[in-house]
């Protein structure tokens, strides 16, 4: 069997994800997350670009108010850079780097470019509306037992049962 | 005792290195397990590969036993921890919003971030569309989402409590379900691979 084939056993992988997940919270008292990160990277870029914007605006004020934040050296940056180290390192070693394009064999790459770019587009969006994505509001509630990660997982999983459906000729 | 860095037993230093080390465990874990690809997050929805509610519920389980216990014997105040507030009606409306994303664009964020720095083009695409979506959100947050985002408000509700019940029979049921859909996700998934011959 093709060497990049070869996946870590699902179990394994969750205990030791949710090892992490306990030091994440005993050491630094924060949960796992994603797109906290992405967030603070569109406020540091617009705080740069437009200060005197985001520091009014309703959305950035409460980040970029105070002059000597800086917004950037935050503890979910600091994280999701070593989730990309860590990313690297193990497609290293199992053979999976390098540029491509994944899809079913009868999507086209434009299809799946798209369809990956509408995806994204309505995850930034929804993350900011619930506060947070599949790791740092579903994965991290869940390990608090916070109801908001339980609300969090009925929505995006069962809401993804509910509308699977419909874009099944993206997938099978 | 913990947790640490908000009780100021380490400084801020050691915690943003803590941050970057626990960062290469948790992308590293979900790099190996195939989190990178695209079609094998996509297949908990088909019913071809549930390795994302495998490793997913593995992972929220152990968490929460361990947190819960480390709580329990009194070794780390969970009210000095990240704790997300309850806000029913965006966390509903904005899952919903992200069941879409998964569903066409097949990541989430943190997998998308994953992919993307492995070299997968459609990963770095879609973290492309997540910061515009971002920034959409940004610019258009006092007329659209500001209302919504704030309605729904609950404070910090703890689930077992919220049910009425103990959080460690909470946790226990939690394991008891996880343990029989494993075992029949594993079952259906046999029999989609059989029948449509399906290949990744």
């Amino acid at each position: 069997m093709d060497r990049s084939k070869k996946y870590m056993n699902p179990y394994l992988a969750g205990f030791l994800i949710g090892l992490f997940m306990i030091a994440a919270y005993f050491f630094s008292g924060e949960g796992l997350g994603a797109s906290g990160a992405l967030k603070t990277t569109v406020v540091a870029a617009t705080d740069v670009v437009a200060h005197d914007y985001a520091k009014e605006a309703q959305f950035f004020k409460r980040y970029v108010s105070s002059p000597d934040q800086v917004p950037i050296k935050t503890w979910l940056i600091f994280e999701v850079l070593g989730v990309i180290a860590g990313a690297v390192l193990s497609a290293a070693i199992f053979g999976r780097l390098g540029s491509e394009i994944i899809k079913p064999p009868h999507i086209s790459n434009k299809t799946r470019l798209i369809a990956a770019a509408s995806g994204g587009l309505l995850f930034g969006i929804g993350s900011q509306l619930g506060r947070g994505c599949t790791s740092g509001m579903v994965m991290s509630g869940m390990s608090v037992l916070s109801l908001s990660g339980f609300i969090g997982l009925i929505a995006i999983f069962g809401g993804g049962y509910l509308i699977a459906y419909f874009f099944r000729k993206l997938w099978i | 005792m913990g947790p640490l860095f908000p009780t100021n037993i380490i400084g801020e230093e050691l915690n943003l290195l803590l941050a970057f080390l626990i960062g290469i465990g948790f992308g590293f874990l979900l790099e190996a397990a195939g989190f990178t690809n695209t079609r094998k997050l996509a297949g908990v929805f088909y019913g071809y590969d549930f390795v994302v509610l495998k490793v997913f519920f593995s992972a929220a389980i152990t968490a929460g036993i361990g947190i819960y216990l480390l709580s329990y014997y009194g070794y780390m105040d969970i009210k000095e921890i990240f704790y997300p507030q309850t806000y029913w009606i965006p966390t509903l409306v904005g899952g919903f919003i992200m069941a879409f994303g998964f569903i066409i664009g097949g990541f989430c964020p943190g997998t998308s971030i994953c992919a993307a720095a492995t070299g997968k083009i459609d990963a770095i695409v879609f973290v492309g569309g997540a910061l515009i979506g971002i920034f959409f959100y940004a610019f258009t947050y006092e007329s659209l989402w500001m209302n919504l985002r704030e309605s729904g408000a609950m404070g910090k509700v703890n689930i077992a409590e919220w049910l009425g019940i103990s959080q460690g029979l909470f946790l226990f049921l939690l394991t008891v379900v996880a343990a029989i859909a494993f075992y029949i996700v594993t079952i259906i998934q046999q029999r989609v691979v059989l029948k449509r011959n399906f290949k990744l």
